[in-house]
């Protein structure tokens, strides 16, 4: 095991980037996409990520929309399983933390106290898992802080107040805000209630508040990041991967919407 | 089981509410309506009159004569397939559209297999006056293409999907992400007792009086409570209503899943499309297609309450192969001039390969016939099997 892969702390990380007044960017790469997948999780961090969130493709992803529908197709059908994609995510040295994005059963399936010892020991810092809701979500939670590994549970325009609150003491990390009712894709214009859950997180915690599900491009990752600490982007990348963009090209985009970011 | 609702969604391990948090509310505001509304007399008395008067209900119980004798038991046949729209899946959809109206929704989404659940949603939205959407995978609308036109024709939008193995598994994923961007307005219409809590709770109770009718009609006929129950059971909605009528007494229970989807059989503890129960899928937990002759069945998981009925042996689940049940759908025909569903037919053929050996002769079996065949005459036809 080399230094690299000793998982950062995820909260941290994002807390301490925030406090100096940076604003977050998280980029999505589907696990096993691609030959250098490996390679463009590297490259989007290195284009000015905060961190990275690597997905684990699942049979029925029903959180997602049809561009992340079909990179998980194309990357189970390439062979791709949970422990090949924990275990390549870190091969070329992203440098920021990792979180893995997936789906309950696989981590179910595996052993929640596996799972968790596996994503830890392949240099993961954190967790999402789309279909396990708070209520849910007590033997992951256990497993999970066994290993020091964060459990970022999302939140979404419906949850009424009192909920979000609990689930805001539950969450490490961050909290993700679902910015859309919706699967996951890009939206021509920004949601009023991406906006409103943001302030809505921002109003009950001190956790790194990031939205995700519909952020698209640079001037609405901005205009959200008025009121949020940060933004999660993955449809609008992995659409340029399905175009057979090269990591480079996408890592451009990253670099994009960081200088939009930046500039605040 | 018992009318009120299992403790947090549960079936002994099974069960649960996995969903994203989108739909958590929407299930939390299902789960009450449904629960206020079947404690609520006036709503009973609706539903109650809604399937008689429009729905059919009760329907009978048919005694099998010529093939009781050819197989030396008794056969006793629950007619779901003579309900309005040819399967038991109308009690279902107008109790959940009742609740729809009730929860000021507008407009009903559903996924649908063989398509019977999709026609019974398209017939329900058309007389509550509401919007319907109905997911189908894509393999399903070219082998069922008259139940496809049958929902269009009732007004009713069919969506073909294309993921994955494009048959039922696929279209409850695609009815999910619908309902995930749709939930302030539309109800998710599921079709079966599987799901989040609270639908495997609410689709059974729904269906139990296909299986109150039997155990009354049963005693009536026979004088007492059968020796066999049997449904087939891909999701398992006609075998839940049956059973909750039977759990009671002696008889033993027998679910009948398809060889190429036999989640009690053959699948493994999972987490999917909102339930923990039996699915079949790989090491690693990725879903696995399921293959079956019966549209209807072709689901490689099986609601909470069956994975719990098996697990604390209360009820037994076999399977049936293509085969099997391609002679037993020509059998029912031809001994009694009844053609059942495909789907009915798995119950049918563990029935016609048992008489005389796991079920003793002189037994009474009552069989629930979940639907009518005629939606299958044209795949049949085509194999040339006749």
């Amino acid at each position: 095991m080399t230094q690299t892969l000793a998982p950062q702390s995820l909260e941290e990380t994002l807390r301490s980037a925030r406090d100096r007044g940076k604003k977050l960017l998280v980029p999505y790469v589907t696990g096993g996409f691609g030959d250098d997948w490996p390679h463009l999780v590297a490259a989007v961090a290195h284009a000015g990520a905060d961190a990275v969130e690597v997905g684990i493709p699942f049979s029925d992803p029903v959180m997602d929309g049809p561009v992340i529908q079909e990179t998980s197709r194309l990357a189970l059908q390439a062979g791709a399983t949970p422990s090949s994609v924990l275990a390549d995510a870190a091969r070329e040295q992203p440098g920021v933390p990792l979180v893995a994005m997936t789906y309950y059963n696989l981590a179910f399936r595996a052993g929640l106290e596996r799972f968790a010892a596996q994503s830890h020991d392949s240099g993961f810092s954190g967790a999402i898992l789309a279909d396990l809701p708070l209520d849910e979500a007590g033997p992951w939670l256990a497993a999970a802080q066994a290993q020091s590994l964060a459990t970022i549970l999302l939140v979404a325009p419906t949850t009424p107040p009192e909920r979000m609150e609990r689930i805001c003491k539950a969450s490490s990390g961050f909290v993700y805000g679902v910015g859309v009712m919706g699967v996951t894709g890009e939206r021509d214009a920004l949601s009023r209630s991406a906006v409103e859950v943001a302030k809505r997180l921002k109003a009950v915690t001190d956790l790194p508040v990031l939205i995700g599900v519909g952020v698209t491009d640079a001037d609405q990752a901005r205009s959200l990041c008025e009121i949020a600490d940060g933004v999660i982007v993955g449809s609008a990348l992995m659409r340029r991967r399905l175009a057979n963009q090269s990591a480079e090209e996408v890592a451009e985009v990253v670099a994009g919407i960081r200088r939009g970011l930046d500039r605040g | 089981m018992a009318h009120h609702a299992p403790e947090e969604g549960r079936f002994g391990r099974f069960g649960g509410r996995f969903v994203p948090e989108s739909l958590v509310p929407a299930c939390q505001e299902l789960e009450e309506a449904f629960a206020n509304a079947w404690a609520d007399p006036e709503f009973l008395s609706t539903y109650r009159r809604i399937l008689a008067d429009y729905g059919g209900r009760p329907t009978p119980l048919t005694e099998c004569r010529r093939l009781s004798e050819q197989l030396g038991i008794r056969l006793l046949l629950k007619r779901e397939d003579l309900a309005h729209t040819g399967s038991h899946k109308l009690n279902n959809v107008i109790g959940q559209a009742l609740l729809t109206k009730r929860m000021g929704k507008t407009r009903l989404v559903a996924e649908t297999g063989a398509g019977q659940h999709g026609v019974a949603t398209a017939t329900a939205a058309a007389l509550f006056g509401l919007q319907c959407t109905v997911y189908m995978g894509e393999t399903d609308v070219r082998r069922q293409e008259l139940n496809v036109f049958r929902m269009r024709l009732l007004g009713a939008e069919v969506r073909p999907v294309n993921s994955g193995s494009a048959t039922l598994k696929d279209a409850i994923n695609e009815a999910m992400r619908d309902w995930v961007g749709s939930v302030e307005d539309s109800h998710y219409c599921l079709g079966s007792v599987m799901g989040p809590h609270p639908y495997p709770w609410m689709v059974r109770e729904l269906q139990r009086v296909v299986g109150d009718e039997a155990a009354g009609q049963c005693r009536s006929a026979t004088g007492e409570d059968p020796d066999f129950v049997v449904a087939c059971v891909g999701g398992g909605s006609n075998a839940a209503g049956t059973f909750a009528g039977f759990v009671d007494t002696k008889a033993a229970l027998v679910g009948v899943e398809a060889a190429g989807g036999a989640a009690v059989t053959n699948g493994v503890l999972g987490v999917v499309h909102g339930m923990a129960s039996l699915f079949i899928q790989d090491d690693a937990g990725q879903i696995l297609e399921a293959h079956s002759i019966s549209a209807g069945l072709d689901y490689p998981g099986v609601g909470p309450e069956h994975s719990f009925l098996a697990e604390s042996g209360r009820a037994k689940y076999v399977s049936a192969s293509d085969a099997e049940v391609l002679d037993a759908f020509v059998a029912l025909g031809r001994t009694e001039g009844i053609v059942p569903a495909l789907e009915s037919a798995h119950a049918l053929a563990w029935v016609m390969k048992e008489a005389g050996r796991e079920i003793p002769s002189g037994s009474t079996v009552v069989l629930t016939l979940s639907g009518r065949g005629d939606k299958d005459v044209a795949q049949v036809m085509e194999m040339g099997i006749i």
